[in-house]
């Protein structure tokens, strides 16, 4: 049972939490000029990183916000969490 | 209790307890364990072996033990196999049996087995068991789990409950040995909150075992008594016996398994049996110790031959001599100090076997030995036991300068204890992905990375020597308490012990040359595991430790390696000319010893196992005899039989009442979702594929919802309450995936958008009254609403009272006749289903349930998402594109439903089918194919469903999901099903009142 900081209700055990799949997926905006290939990268494509993942958890019984997650894949333990809207950088300045 | 010594120990001598092994009544003391009571009554014979039936004795006298499992039995519903007969606590009355022999231990039919040995060896159950594929369900699989498997389960639910607790905490201490004590004094000396845990009855770890040690000048067993004592002075320390440090889980939640009345003759019926604590821990001390390796010699698991840590314990402990005659054979200087110890409890030590060669330097458990006058043998090794149910006698071997072993005397005993050296117990700290270095000193690895905050202590990181160990403790505890934020916490202390070293080299002792040994040498006792399966895996062709592993199966299940993994380790290093600590090491799982179910249940299980919802007519149908379903957790009256109908018939009824007159379904499951903000109507325009925006006020529209790749995911009416809100409605299982989706667009999607949404799933009761006469019954309620069919007609909303409640009143239909549903706040609910029943009485109003529900909208082509689509259905494949928005710039699904392949011709499309014989009703799920008897296999192209009898219709009707279905209607398909092909006809999926006649009046 990990501990997952909430950037709104601070630090609160995993079942209180939903996880959200990889992070910073762009929904297309104008449905106009989407392409199958956006749509394919948008739907399916999904980084699966041995190592820091940036990812989306919902605190789901709990504020029910939506933030995002650095977590480190092979150790579970997470490098930050942040809020929609926020990049921080990856330590080492990774992307 | 002939073994029992005079005086000593930790026993309560004149407190008597009687017990029965195997039907048979024994007294020991209090104190005891149920092993040492055995061996103090002189019963060494307590177990048969796994695979070879062998007869097996106690060998260790903790955790540790592979051999002496046993069932403890209160009655029959509390009886519990494969415990460790050297960690179940005697107590007044306990009943004990052996397991894994008929009909007797001492006469076991399974022995056979062992005359067949040369036909199971290593991978047998892996090479036998292959072919024909067919034999494994009918033959070798009910014939292996009748033969596998150690002690039987009882079958009668566990009367005992079971508690669960979460606790945080600064530093905790897992183990009160010596360092664990002090680690956690030092620790709660800088005033953090402090958790020390033992799996024993006592404190103390392995200092209830010593004889001479002093601490602070006053005898251990002193000395623990007053460390407890200031530990449990402290309000910030939690001292938990009994508690075993089963798994070591990420960010410091370590499992705790607490047996609270195991022990207790008559366990007080208040208490639970056992309490699961998950610990939170900013910092973890790991004061584990060691356990003590077997030696590895033929015979070495005959009933008799020992670990001599356990047979110090027995002596210095429990006060029993195991035997009264032994002897000793060392591959460590331990057996030294065992052998003065068992010498002191008044046994007769025949021989001190040294496996090490004479002249290496004298350790001070040797120098005592030798003092003592004990008969010493260096370059000694074991060739053999005599004795079948207990030993008799050992052969000894002298290892001469070249290596070769030749055969030397054979001394009489009764008992053998054997040293091979410690290994800490570093299973947690590999639990916590903590790395381990060899230690080429200690011949054992120990911790050298941690992954987590956590610190080993003591003889868990390889720290020998009793006051090495203390001083150890106090250092980790301290810095452990100043990581978590406690500084200043220290502790000195000082101590006197004989501290034998601890050090041997894994492996098997040298044998005599040969083909092939004599006898079988056991590495894994609870396994059987022998030298020469290791060997075998080895010659074919296994060389990673995994592997042999798995193909030995040295090391699984409950050993987990305590007493057989470096052993293993070290003999396929010999044999492969590799280093220890190049072959590596296999991983440890938890739980660290079994843990119940019970524990893991707690209280979730029975009614609490899951959470119940129950509507607001339950109470009402449960008293008519109303025959329920559960949906989700919701439980859903199916239908409501009269004078013994069966379902069938009770359905038909229902169907038909609704049709010809009116009848009342309890609609209240469905999901309900508030959607307000100035811009409701636009969040609804994004996310639904309807338009919104033209919905007048007091009116409601037939809402699909899909998913951002086309498919179809839920469905619902939505009402505009007002300008700026919106009632939505859901399925009853979509209700919180479809509110989270919703939160996921608002939050994550559009922060342009001023929308709120609240769940009201539980907010609101909702009786759905259906049929020609509902507005005649719903007139009898209502004095303020207006429900003509100008005022409210077919999708309408009114605001008022039903009944004297208020009310949002939806002229909706699910059944395609006249209908309301009427909504109203959910205490009122059970009082409104109650009115509408009474008031309905003049036109035989027919309560229904979800099976009449699901006929009749089948009539009307009415589709049920998740049962007529499943993921993979778009607006358009579900006939149901009729509700898109096409004015729309964008809605979630809108261009994943627009992909090419989405639009394609030949998709599966929702048709209706109507069998040839109206008597047969098709099998939902069963396949479609579009011609009979085709070669195997057959071209599927789609499958039913929904199918039902309607006995409106007088017949059988189903719709199907089929490739190019719409283009096909009025041809006659096919429906494959094992008695043979069903031949059926594709229709429309409306099968009643086409022209919707019914709905409008
Ligand atoms: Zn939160």
């Amino acid at each position: 049972m990990l501990v997952i900081h909430c950037p709104y209700c601070g630090p609160r055990p995993e079942p209180e939490f939903a996880h959200g799949g990889q992070a910073h997926i762009a929904r297309p905006q104008d449905p106009t000029t989407t392409t199958e290939d956006d749509l394919l990268q948008f739907l399916y494509l999904r980084e699966n990183p041995r190592g820091l993942f940036r990812e989306r958890w919902r605190h789901a019984r709990g504020c029910g916000r939506f933030f995002n997650a650095i977590r480190d894949t092979t150790t579970d333990f997470f490098v930050t969490t942040y809020k929609v809207g926020e990049r921080p950088e990856l330590p080492g300045g990774a992307a | 209790m002939k073994a029992r010594t005079t005086a000593g120990g930790r026993v309560e001598r004149a407190k008597k307890v009687r017990f029965t092994f195997d039907g048979r009544a024994y007294e020991g003391l209090a104190g005891d364990t149920l092993a040492s009571a055995l061996l103090a009554n002189g019963v060494h014979l307590v177990g048969r072996s796994f695979k070879y039936h062998r007869p097996r004795g106690v060998l260790g006298a903790g955790a540790e033990e592979p051999n002496a499992l046993i069932t403890v039995i209160r009655d029959e519903a509390r009886r519990t196999p494969n415990l460790r007969a050297t960690q179940v606590e005697l107590y007044d009355g306990l009943v004990a049996e052996s397991q894994n022999r008929w009909p007797s231990l001492e006469f076991d039919v399974g022995a056979i087995n062992s005359v067949f040995s040369p036909m199971l060896p290593a991978g047998f159950y892996n090479k036998t068991f292959m072919w024909p594929r067919s034999w494994w369900f009918k033959v070798y699989e009910p014939k292996i789990r009748a033969a596998a498997g150690l002690g039987v389960a009882a079958t009668l639910p566990d009367p005992d409950t079971y508690a669960q607790q979460f606790v945080h905490c600064e530093v905790l201490v897992v183990g009160a040995g010596p360092a664990g004590l002090t680690a956690a004094l030092s620790a709660a000396s800088s005033g953090a909150r402090v958790i020390l845990c033992d799996e024993q009855s006592e404190m103390g770890g392995s200092l209830l075992s010593e004889r001479n040690a002093t601490i602070e000048g006053v005898p251990a067993s002193e000395w623990i008594a007053k460390t407890l004592e200031t530990l449990s002075a402290n309000p910030r320390v939690r001292v938990l016996p009994r508690t075993t440090a089963f798994g070591y889980f990420p960010h410091n939640n370590i499992g705790l398994s607490e047996r609270i009345t195991d022990h207790l003759a008559s366990p007080p019926t208040h208490l639970p049996r056992e309490r699961l604590w998950q610990v939170r821990a900013t910092e973890v001390v790991l004061a584990t110790g060691g356990i003590e390796r077997p030696l590895i010699f033929p015979g070495n698991d005959r009933p008799g031959v020992m670990l001599a840590s356990a047979a110090r314990t027995y002596a210095n402990r429990y006060g029993v001599r195991v035997g009264e005659r032994i002897a000793v054979l060392a591959g460590c200087d331990a057996a030294f100090e065992a052998a003065l110890d068992l010498s002191a409890a008044g046994s007769t030590i025949a021989v001190i076997a040294d496996a090490r060669p004479a002249g290496s330097v004298d350790g001070p458990g040797i120098l005592a030995a030798k003092a003592a006058g004990l008969r010493i043998l260096p370059n000694a090794t074991a060739l053999g036991v005599t004795g079948k149910l207990r030993v008799t006698g050992v052969l000894l071997g002298i290892v001469g300068a070249d290596g070769q072993v030749v055969s030397g005397e054979t001394i009489a005993c009764d008992a053998i204890v054997m040293s091979g050296g410690y290994t800490p117990s570093v299973h947690l700290h590999s639990q916590s992905r903590g790395k381990l270095s060899f230690d080429e000193a200690l011949g054992a690895f120990v911790p050298s990375t941690t992954a987590e905050r956590t610190r080993s202590a003591g003889f868990g990181r390889g720290v020998s020597g009793l006051m090495a160990a203390l001083q150890d403790g106090a250092i980790i505890g301290a810095e452990a308490a100043a990581a978590a934020g406690f500084a200043g916490g220290s502790l000195t202390v000082t101590a006197q012990a004989l501290d034998a070293a601890l050090s041997g080299s894994p492996g098997a002792l040298p044998q005599l040359a040969g083909p092939i040994p004599p006898a079988k040498a056991f590495i894994d006792f609870q396994n059987d595991v022998t030298t020469r399966d290791i060997a075998l895996a080895q010659r074919e062709g296994f060389e990673s430790i995994e592997h042999i592993k798995r193909y030995t199966t040295t090391g699984m299940a409950t050993d987990q390696g305590k007493t057989s993994g470096l052993n293993a380790l070290g003999i396929v290093a010999d044999s492969s000319n590799r280093r220890i600590a190049e072959v590596g090491l296999t991983t440890y799982r938890m739980p660290y010893t079994p843990v119940t179910f019970g524990a893991f249940a707690g209280p979730a299980r029975g009614d609490q196992f899951d959470p119940v919802r129950r509507t607001p007519s339950h109470e009402w149908a449960v008293a008519r005899g109303g025959v329920f379903e559960d949906v989700g957790n919701w439980k859903r009256t199916r239908f409501f039989p009269v004078g013994g109908e069966d379902m069938h018939a009770a359905v038909n009824r229902e169907c038909v009442a609704v049709r010809s007159s009116v009848g009342m379904f309890d609609a209240s499951t469905l999901g309900k979702i508030e959607v307000v903000g100035k811009d409701a109507a636009e969040f609804l325009n994004r996310f639904y594929v309807n338009n919104w925006s033209n919905l007048g006020v007091n009116r409601s529209r037939y809402g699909i919802l899909c998913r951002d790749d086309g498919f179809v995911y839920d469905d619902g009416v939505i009402v505009r309450l007002a300008e700026d809100r919106f009632h939505v409605t859901t399925t009853t299982g979509g209700a919180a995936r479809v509110f989270g989706m919703m939160e996921d667009y608002i939050q994550t999607e559009w922060h342009d958008l001023s929308v709120w949404i609240t769940s009201t799933s539980e907010q609101w009761s909702v009786v759905a009254v259906q049929g020609p006469k509902a507005r005649d019954v719903l007139a009898k309620l209502t004095t303020d609403i207006d429900l003509s069919a100008a005022a409210l007609p077919h999708m309408g909303v009114a605001r008022g009272h039903i009944g004297g409640v208020p009310t949002i009143l939806m002229r909706v239909s699910f059944t395609g006749e006249l209908g309301f549903e009427v909504n109203v706040p959910a205490e009122y609910g059970s009082a409104l289903w109650e009115a509408i029943y009474a008031a309905g009485q003049e036109f035989g109003i027919t309560p229904y349930g979800t099976e009449a529900m699901h006929v009749l909208r089948a009539e009307k082509g009415y589709i049920i998402v998740g049962q007529d689509t499943d993921g993979t259905l778009t607006p358009d494949d579900a006939g149901v594109a009729w509700a898109i928005g096409k004015t729309k710039r964008d809605f979630v699904g809108k261009s994943g439903m627009d992909r090419p392949a989405l639009k394609a011709p030949g998709r599966k499309q929702l048709v209706g089918l109507l069998t040839d014989d109206p008597s047969v009703v098709l099998e939902e799920g069963a396949q479609v194919v579009l011609t009979p008897n085709q070669p195997i296999p057959f071209k599927m192209v789609g499958h039913v469903t929904s199918s039902y009898f309607s006995a409106n219709l007088g017949r059988s009707i189903a719709m199907a999901v089929v490739a190019g279905g719409r283009a096909k209607m009025g041809e006659t398909i096919y429906v494959a099903m094992p008695g043979g092909d069903i031949p059926v006809k594709v229709v429309s999926t409306v099968f009643y009142d086409p022209q919707g006649a019914r709905l409008n009046v």
